[in-house]
């Protein structure tokens, strides 16, 4: 038998892991939805039959991430219990209503109409399937409300009490818990990030294609819409970055000085840290690149407001420096980039070079993971940032685990390590491949052709006239 | 109030756990017995029959888990710390098996694995859950609001024989819903099939019923002893009819009478297991009341409950009659 601890940082890696590997998709599906949703509403609208190649083609792609989505949620609706049960007996009855509320709202919704929005475009009328693609649509929404809410909680605890058995009860108001501090912010910079992600990748798609062939217009549709996207959200996103920066800064002020590496105080001005290298054992950036008193300005608004370090705050109660520090940098950097391709996009737009730029095109082929990497970078930043505590200054991580023995957990972590790689890794390469495939203008019209030409139901893949077509 | 939303929170989760397991027990079922229909037509028709549905029934999984922390937040630590080895088996056979509906269509050239994965996953998330039925009901050791066992004391005999079980049923389940959505070869196989499922099934709930009256004597008396022995009577009672109906319904070629009863002997078994079980949420250790969350919690979780059950009742309902009917191998378009 191990000593506890490695059993607890091995469940930590395992939480890490699988919400990390889980997020990916409803980052995807999340943006995707609505862009279906988009689609098919213009396409109703207008009656361009590109809009509809488009939908099925992008809703291959959904069928493959939603059933990855849905399969890697539900190990993550387990785990609390299976790795965290003094977590959910404390927080059980503040967090899992808002869960069991997610999943009444939300999941139901999403998976009552995805076989309607799947499979059954000629069983119903194309108002009906409409309905099942916005239904699906706003269930990836509520969704996010409600789990965001549930770790904005986490982050910024209100409305509770605690229990004679040490569990947190709602103190009367579910309004104070549900609308704590941080869920505004948090949720409008998830949701922007999930449809920038979906921007990132719908626009990669279609740089791919004008690549090899400049004329396709559907490759062209996708792309300006995409470009659309960055252009707008991108620019959004960093203002609304720095306003949950600054409800952070406010709520979890420790979180922002690791981010900002700030190991001292700073009474008359703190420094913007752009690079270095946080050194936790001497409590300083070492080669800092810095940008005197730039971080209060950032933070502030003003020069030489004083801003407290890590100093002022037990070591007992800091997270690791070094992850939150770079975890965010990754994502600002990228978030630069990102508005930064919106910027060029528009000027390219403008000047009628929008289809013609073909180092636009390469710029764009090149960030379409991008949205992904900073989605999980900001994951990080947050997440690592609240540590020690599960429960902002209520619960330490180390108090919420279950009493596992560490064979148990490193047993289970392998698994899900081979496991996700294996199925997840061929999953992303199914993608890849319908990804490849140039959007066609397909045979029959709509409504006569079944969602299923899109190849979510076999009778396709074996029919010879598909397969010509894709 | 007088009315105890406890027994109200555990009825809740007692009947999504019931939906679950009926809806997901088909297609896992169909799962379990996939590798068995022939390859081409009968196995995409067997898929095609449940693609638009299966999200949606392990969507109650959720429920029930999700559920059991939010009402019963003790319960919902201790079980699955508890029954780790088990939950975490059918975590990752349910990852197996749901991402194999959409890959055996996208690659064809390993659509042999991807069958593979889905019996097999199939088959292990049904084993899994049928040991998790056993090893509560054998009971878990805790103390002082923890798991107190050593990591391998779910694995008994019983417990084994409850996966077995569990996993007989759903492939019953899986063959009268494809009695009753299928036609041709497939449906004759599946109804072959159901024969000896039914079977094996009626022969796995005699066995598992004598097998739980042995294991604690909280069984035992709320089952034989006077005067409890007059109200649990009729549900043995119930079970043998049904299997007298199933038997005559399949030799009559009903098509959706057998599936139908075969659910009904689901719901007989589950209102035996809540008589043994009732008041306890883990037999033996911990009982509803103890396990129950903050009477806010009930309350504020009702509101949803009460508002949006109903309406998912409604859309799921107008989901499976969207694919009513007999399913064919290009699926609902045919």
């Amino acid at each position: 038998m191990f000593e506890l601890p490695e059993a607890l940082l091995l469940a930590r890696i395992q939480f890490a892991f699988t919400v990390s590997f889980h997020f990916l998709f409803p980052a995807i599906t999340i943006g995707l939805a609505s862009y279906l949703a988009v689609l098919e509403g213009l396409w109703l609208k207008t009656g361009r039959e590109d809009y509809m190649n488009l939908y099925r083609y992008w809703i291959k792609i959904f069928a493959l991430v939603f059933a990855m989505g849905v399969v890697s949620g539900i190990v993550m609706s387990y785990q609390f219990g299976t790795n965290w049960a003094v977590f959910s007996d404390k927080a059980g009855p503040i967090i899992g209503p808002l869960m069991a509320y997610e999943v009444l709202t939300a999941f139901f919704l999403e998976a009552g109409f995805l076989g309607v929005m799947l499979f059954g475009m000629n069983r119903v009328g194309k108002g009906l399937h409409f309905t099942a693609t916005l239904m699906v649509a706003l269930g990836t929404f509520v969704s996010a409300f409600w789990i965001l809410s549930v770790n904005s909680w986490m982050q910024t605890p209100a409305g509770h009490a605690m229990n004679a058995d040490g569990q947190f009860i709602s103190a009367g108001s579910w309004l104070a818990i549900i609308f704590n501090a941080s869920l505004p912010y948090r949720l409008a910079h998830t949701l922007s990030a999930a449809y920038l992600t979906t921007a990132f990748l719908v626009g990669a798609v279609g740089a791919w294609h004008l690549l090899k062939d400049r004329a396709n217009p559907r490759a062209r549709l996708m792309f300006s819409m995409a470009m659309w996207m960055a252009t707008i959200v991108a620019p959004l996103q960093i203002v609304l970055g720095d306003l949950h920066g600054l409800n952070t800064l406010e709520h979890q002020p420790v979180k922002v000085m690791a981010m900002e590496g700030h190991y001292q105080s700073h009474p008359d001005g703190a420094p913007l840290i752009l690079f270095g290298i946080p050194n936790s054992a001497e409590n300083r950036v070492d080669y800092a690149v810095q940008i005197p008193k730039a971080s209060s300005l950032i933070l502030k608004h003003d020069l030489d407001a004083p801003l407290a370090g890590l100093d002022t705050v037990p070591v007992a109660d800091r997270p690791p420096v070094g992850i939150v520090f770079w975890a965010f940098r990754i994502m600002v950097g990228l978030g630069f980039l990102m508005a930064g391709l919106g910027a060029l996009s528009l000027y390219a737009r403008v000047r009628g070079k929008l289809y013609e730029w073909r180092w636009l095109h390469r710029f764009a082929l090149a960030m379409g993971p991008s949205g992904l990497v900073a989605v999980l970078a900001g994951w990080i930043t947050t997440e690592v940032g609240r540590q020690p505590w599960t429960i902002q200054g209520l619960l330490r991580t180390a108090e919420s685990a279950s009493p596992l023995a560490a064979p148990a957990v490193a047993a289970s972590l392998l698994a899900f390590v081979l496991v996700y790689f294996a199925v997840f890794g061929a999953g992303v390469l199914y993608i890849l491949k319908l990804m490849a495939k140039p959007p066609v203008v397909h045979e029959s019209a709509p409504p006569n052709i079944p969602v299923r030409s899109a190849g979510t139901t076999p009778a396709v893949a074996l029919r010879p006239d598909t397969l010509a077509t894709e | 109030m007088n009315i105890d939303l406890t027994v109200i929170w555990a009825l809740i989760i007692f009947v999504a756990v019931f939906i679950y397991v009926v809806l997901d027990g088909f297609d896992l079922g169909i799962g379990i017995l996939f590798r068995s229909f022939e390859v081409g037509h009968d196995r995409d028709t067997a898929m095609n029959s449940i693609a638009p549905v299966w999200d949606g029934n392990e969507t109650w999984l959720v429920m029930g888990g999700g559920g059991l922390l939010a009402a019963f937040p003790l319960a919902y630590g201790l079980i699955f710390s508890a029954l780790y080895a088990p939950i975490i088996a059918m975590l990752l056979a349910l990852v197996f098996r749901g991402v194999a509906f959409e890959f055996r269509w996208r690659d064809p050239a390993h659509r042999g694995f991807w069958d593979l994965a889905f019996t097999g996953g199939s088959l292990l998330a049904a084993l899994s859950q049928g040991v998790v039925l056993g090893a509560l009901l054998q009971g878990v050791a805790i103390s002082d609001r923890a798991y107190a066992g050593g990591w391998w004391d779910w694995l008994t005999p019983f417990s084994l024989i409850t996966g077995v079980s569990v996993a007989i049923a759903y492939a019953l389940l899986g063959a009268t819903w494809l009695v009753m959505k299928a036609e041709g070869n497939l449906q004759r196989q599946a109804r072959a099939l159901a024969w000896w499922l039914g079977g094996a099934t009626l022969a796995a709930i005699v066995g598992v019923s004598i097998a739980t009256l042995f294991l604690s004597a909280d069984y035992f008396q709320n089952w034989l002893h006077w005067p409890n022995i007059l109200w649990v009577a009729p549900v043995p009672i119930l079970v043998a009819l049904a299997s007298v109906a199933f038997v005559r319904s399949l030799r009559a070629g009903h098509e959706l009478a057998p599936f139908l009863l075969t659910l009904g002997v689901f719901l007989l078994c589950f209102i035996g297991l809540g008589i043994s079980v009732f008041p306890y949420v883990i037999p033996g250790a911990v009982t509803i009341w103890a396990a129950a969350t903050d009477r806010s919690s009930q309350v504020f979780m009702l509101w949803g409950t009460g508002l949006v059950l109903p309406m998912i009742l409604a859309y799921t309902g107008w989901s499976y009659w969207v694919f009513r009917g007999k399913v064919g191998a290009h699926g609902y378009h045919a």
